[in-house]
């Protein structure tokens, strides 16, 4: 049986009707989202411990549980990224068994090419020529990355005022760029109409079934990296709640195959307070988010109408996880935190992981023997304006052994330390 | 011109009460079908299937929002991603 056989079907998330596999996102009779059904005990058949690690150090080593044939992927070295042990980061927040799942050493930096590797394979496989996406900066960079690799047409959608790394980081692969100029309802809305004219793969739309399937492969990674077993507690952020809630959906199938034990994992996300729909409803105790207006400096996170908030409500509570929320001067602190304990310059959406889980267990909700893994989705270099102004000046010095002396000096003895330093 | 469209509606503690879906059916000839829904004391939600004249289904939904009721697209959420 071939790695494309192990997918059967789409199933409707809410009333489980099921259709054949096409480029459709939704079910026609409640509207319901649509996911991926697979054939388990194929896939429990087809697949060992060992033949996953004697696969690719990408994420197309998880190939018998991706929804597409892996003879059309596009592989920029996806995923299978470093499970890091953070035993100053866990020392500095109080905890004594912290990993990081860092996703900022993926081809484009952030997470997103897990999804776009799976999107992009299952885009050509449908036949599509033109592969299309709105994005604030993640999505952009990593679609047009793969359309390169691919060698496909490429339209790609970014509100006007994004941040220049993450509009260099999409030109830079030639893609047709388009930026919005309007409000991110404005960019919604025309992204949405050009979904229904055009005849493309969107990649979060038609195609978003297969696509959201590829951040499972983080909940394989952990779990395999790990020694096969699951992990205590994983704090993840969240934009539309999916990466959160397909991360549980990999611990659980790799269960389901007899890879691991039933994971007993408690799944925690992090969100920033400029857009914390699904915090919001968690700290209300109801699994009916209000959709709000993004106002953060965590802009690969600003999705205010998730399309996965409920559904990562649902997950809190069965897992007995839950939900924080970090201001933008505490995302900033997160980042600062990260790359001072640990080496690791992550973007934004780290920051907000890693203020959400000082919080968490500063509150006592995550406790300091819970082996907890939190995962880094995106590298700071496409931030660097949220943390430009906030870094220590260099000292300034003549080309002396007296004046760098004298410069120390005066450094180790100002308050605040930051200052610019002259000597 | 017809159209049929479908939409999530979002509505505030002190609008659960208000019958905001016979309205729509009634003042704007809209064919109102509600697919999914979710109503508790704190926060509702209804996904509608809306059909009828494009431009009064478009008044309807203006006019809903003017009551303050949160309009959105009921299948994608946002489509810009990270």
């Amino acid at each position: 049986m071939s790695a494309s056989a192990f997918h059967r079907a789409l199933k409707c998330r809410e009333c489980g009707r099921e259709y054949e596999i096409a480029p459709i996102f939704s079910c026609e009779f409640c509207f319901g989202p649509l996911e991926v059904a697979y054939d388990y005990d194929a896939i429990r058949e087809a697949t060992t411990r060992d033949s996953i690690a004697a696969g690719p150090n990408t994420l197309w080593r998880y190939a018998n549980f991706l929804p597409c044939d892996p003879a059309y992927r596009v592989d920029l070295g996806d995923g299978f990224t470093p499970l890091i042990k953070a035993d100053r980061l866990g020392k500095a927040i109080g905890l004594d068994n912290l990993w990081l799942k860092n996703d900022t050493v993926n081809p484009t930096w952030s997470f997103k090419d897990r999804v776009v590797s799976v999107a992009i394979a299952k885009a050509r496989e449908f036949g599509f020529d033109a592969i299309a996406c709105a994005s604030t900066g993640n999505l952009a960079n990593s679609v047009a990355a793969h359309a390169a690799g691919a060698g496909m047409e490429c339209l790609v959608f970014i509100p006007d005022d994004l941040e220049k790394g993450k509009v260099v980081g999409s030109a830079i692969y030639d893609p047709t760029l388009v930026t919005v100029r309007g409000s991110y309802d404005d960019v919604n809305r025309l992204c949405t109409e050009l979904s229904m004219q055009f005849n493309w793969a969107f990649v979060n739309i038609n195609v978003r079934p297969f696509y959201a399937e590829g951040s499972r492969t983080i909940g394989y990674e952990v779990a395999e990296q790990l020694g096969w077993r699951a992990p205590d507690h994983i704090v993840a952020p969240m934009a539309s709640g999916s990466m959160y809630t397909k991360i549980w959906k990999g611990l659980q199938e790799f269960a389901k195959v007899g890879l691991i034990d039933e994971p007993k994992t408690r799944m925690s996300g992090a969100q920033a307070e400029g857009c914390s729909p699904i915090a919001t409803a968690f700290a209300n105790n109801t699994l009916n988010f209000v959709p709000q207006k993004p106002n953060t400096i965590a802009r690969s996170l600003a999705i205010g109408n998730p399309a996965d908030g409920y559904y990562a409500l649902k997950q809190m509570q069965e897992t007995g996880g839950g939900a924080e929320m970090v201001s933008d001067p505490e995302v900033v602190e997160g980042i600062k935190l990260l790359a001072e304990t640990e080496g690791i310059f992550a973007e934004t959406a780290g920051g907000v992981t890693i203020g959400c889980l000082k919080k968490l267990v500063a509150s006592g909700f995550i406790k300091r023997d819970e082996e907890t893994v939190a995962v880094i989705s995106g590298g700071g270099l496409k931030t660097i304006e949220a943390v430009v102004d906030e870094v220590t000046e260099p000292l300034h010095v003549q080309p002396t052994v007296e004046s760098f002396v004298e410069a120390r000096r005066i450094r180790s003895t100002s308050v605040g330390s930051g200052e610019p330093v002259t000597a | 011109m017809m159209a049929e469209k479908h939409v999530r509606l979002t509505f505030s503690p002190e609008l659960i009460k208000e019958p905001l879906i016979y309205e729509i059916g009634r003042e704007f000839g809209v064919i109102t079908n509600v697919r999914m829904a979710d109503v508790d004391a704190k926060i509702g939600w209804v996904v509608l299937s809306l059909e009828g004249d494009d431009a009064e289904i478009q008044r309807a939904l203006d006019w809903a929002r003017s009551k303050g009721v949160r309009v959105d697209d009921a299948t994608l959420g946002d489509v810009v991603e990270g």
